[in-house]
């Protein structure tokens, strides 16, 4: 599927560790995620794979170990954080538009703030892709007037107005009702298919067969398992990942 | 049954003979005080010379013009409107330290608000009123101040800051209430904040905003939406606290009636009318407010 030796990484997580307090939340991450690679990221509720993903662009502080972003390295105490977190897009659960401002200003504030971009180029590159999500005709509405499928599409639109070179993506779909979530893996799949590098923490086993070139499985703050989609998910080879998968069919 | 009918009528609501008594004894209560004072006091009613002192017609010129009273109300009136905009800007800062992850920001807010919480509000201002008429105004030059200068002798200043003889008696009332209700409104602006979801700050950092765009464009309007009904309740607090800076001689509407009833000796008289006074002030802007308040709770729908 993808050409890994021309590829350079864009994303090197390697002996990374976090805790909370006493708590050993992530134990000895290592994971490479190449250009244009998307990666699905599963696991039981509470192994970690939030706090992983989030650590990247230091929503939360690591503890031990190296992150590298496009070949620079990542840490809590860097000043310069804001120039790593417009190259890393984010995707939350439960969207997180700004409720006091229009969609169009959800999406301009972030280039106009950090990229120094006038307003006009910003509302033409905000609308550009409202009109990729299918939300342009809403632009001057308000997040809470519209639907949670068309909120977390504003919310891919919103990440990618800062020109990001991967977005990642924390369960987009699991807040959704079901007849949202469609809408909502269209969008993502399109992205995919334009060649966007990608961490995808989902449990859509659809949307990771369909896109993913590996799935990562997470148990109790540690990668178990590596492996292509079709493998994991018709041969895993760990038993946690066997019980995972058996409780995620529901049998 | 018809799907069209219009809903019963609710029951309507009657006062019952209780409600009645209790309205009975209420009046009688009021009607036997002013019994007790007219007639056990033998206090002689004269509401005249009081009201001279509220407006009085000037014979050179032939108009009403406002006396003591109405001065003073103005002085309290303008007192709590610039107290408030600077209790806001100390509650803003001190408030948005209240949150921070900086330990010494959180150390000199916390310091300050359980300083002034845990201080009668009298002690607070006389020890207060000392330093600051005794150190900061000398500093400031403003004890100088010359009254006749072009800056402050124009009606503008007068409207906003009253008599210019006065500016650093105002300053001093101004700055007493401030302090001293900045640290409430610091509670009411760190509750603001808090109440942002942890999610909107994360979604702000996530676009790559700088800690003061994240505060500046995100969390501050939406705090800021919430805590302005408490802060317009602060603000009519405010209106009420003001009567302690009479202690200091700031001559505000209760410092004015101490005189007038002094003057007078219509002790009753002057303590009526200016608790009326207080009283329309305050429940007007509490009317107001309500007002604004439904307003915009409609056109958020
Ligand atoms: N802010 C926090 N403070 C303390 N513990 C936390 C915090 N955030 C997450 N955790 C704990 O860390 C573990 C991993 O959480 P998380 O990354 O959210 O898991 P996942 O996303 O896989 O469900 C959980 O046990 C959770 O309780
Ligand atoms: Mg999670």
């Amino acid at each position: 599927m993808l050409d890994t030796s021309a590829a350079r990484p864009l994303v090197e997580i390697t002996g990374m560790c976090k805790w909370y307090g006493e708590f050993s939340a992530l134990h000895d991450i290592n994971l490479s995620v190449m250009e244009g690679e998307k990666v699905v990221v599963c696991g039981p509720s509470g192994s970690g794979k939030s706090t992983m993903i989030r650590c990247i662009n230091q929503l939360e502080a690591h503890q031990k170990g190296k992150i590298l972003v496009d070949g620079t390295e990542v840490t809590p105490d860097m000043k310069n954080i804001e120039q790593i977190r417009r190259e890393v897009g984010m995707v939350f659960q439960s969207f997180n538009l700004f409720p006091h401002m229009t969609i169009l200003d959800n999406l301009i504030l972030g280039p106009m703030r950090n990229r120094g971009v006038s307003r006009k180029e910003a509302t033409d590159l905000a609308m550009h892709y409202l009109e990729r999500v299918q939300i342009a005709a809403q632009a001057a509405k308000y997040p809470p007037q519209l639907s949670g499928g068309q909120q977390q599409r504003v919310a891919i639109a919103r990440a990618l107005c800062m020109k990001p070179k991967v977005m990642l993506f924390d369960e987009p779909t699991s807040a959704l009702d079901p007849e949202m979530i469609a809408g909502v893996l269209d969008v993502m799949i399109e992205l995919a298919e334009d060649g966007m590098t990608m961490v995808v923490v989902t449990h859509e086993m659809g949307f990771a067969r369909k896109v993913a070139d590996r799935v990562v499985f997470m148990d109790e703050g540690e990668i178990i398992e590596v492996a292509h989609p079709e493998d994991f998910f018709s041969n895993p080879q760990s038993d946690r990942a066997q019980l995972f998968l058996s409780q995620l069919l529901g049998h | 049954m018809d799907r069209n009918s219009p809903p019963p009528a609710p029951p309507r609501k009657r006062l019952t003979p209780l409600d009645y008594l209790l309205f009975g004894s209420v009046a009688a209560l009021v009607v036997y005080a002013g019994y007790r004072v007219n007639d056990v006091l033998v206090y002689n009613w004269d509401w005249s010379r009081v009201l001279g002192f509220l407006v009085r017609f000037d014979e050179d010129t032939g108009r009403w013009i406002g006396n003591l009273l109405l001065t003073g109300l103005f002085t309290t009136l303008r007192l709590a409107v610039w107290a408030t905009l600077l209790a806001t800007v100390i509650g803003i800062v001190m408030g948005y330290w209240r949150t921070c992850e900086n330990l010494t920001l959180r150390i000199i807010s916390r310091c300050y608000v359980e300083l002034i919480r845990n201080i009668p509000p009298v002690v607070f201002i006389f020890i207060f009123f000392f330093f600051i008429s005794s150190q900061i105004f000398p500093a400031m030059g403003l004890d100088d101040i010359d009254p006749d200068g072009a800056l402050v002798a124009n009606p503008v200043f007068h409207f906003l800051f009253g008599d210019p003889r006065l500016l650093s008696n105002f300053l001093a009332g101004l700055l007493c209430l401030a302090m001293f209700e900045g640290a409430y409104v610091t509670e009411i602006v760190r509750a603001g904040i808090q109440s942002v979801q942890k999610g909107q700050w994360e979604a702000a950092r996530a676009i790559g905003l700088s800690r003061t765009n994240v505060l500046r464009d995100v969390i501050l309007p939406q705090a800021l939406r919430k805590i302005l009904p408490p802060l317009a309740g602060q603000f009519i607090t405010l209106i009420k606290d003001s009567a302690i800076v009479s202690l200091i001689s700031i001559q505000e509407l209760t410092f004015l009636a101490t005189e007038v009833a002094a003057t007078t000796t219509k002790v009753f008289e002057t303590w009526i009318l200016v608790g009326a006074m207080y009283f329309i002030l305050c429940y007007s802007f509490a009317v107001l407010f309500a007002w604004f308040e439904r307003r915009a709770a409609r056109s958020r729908r």
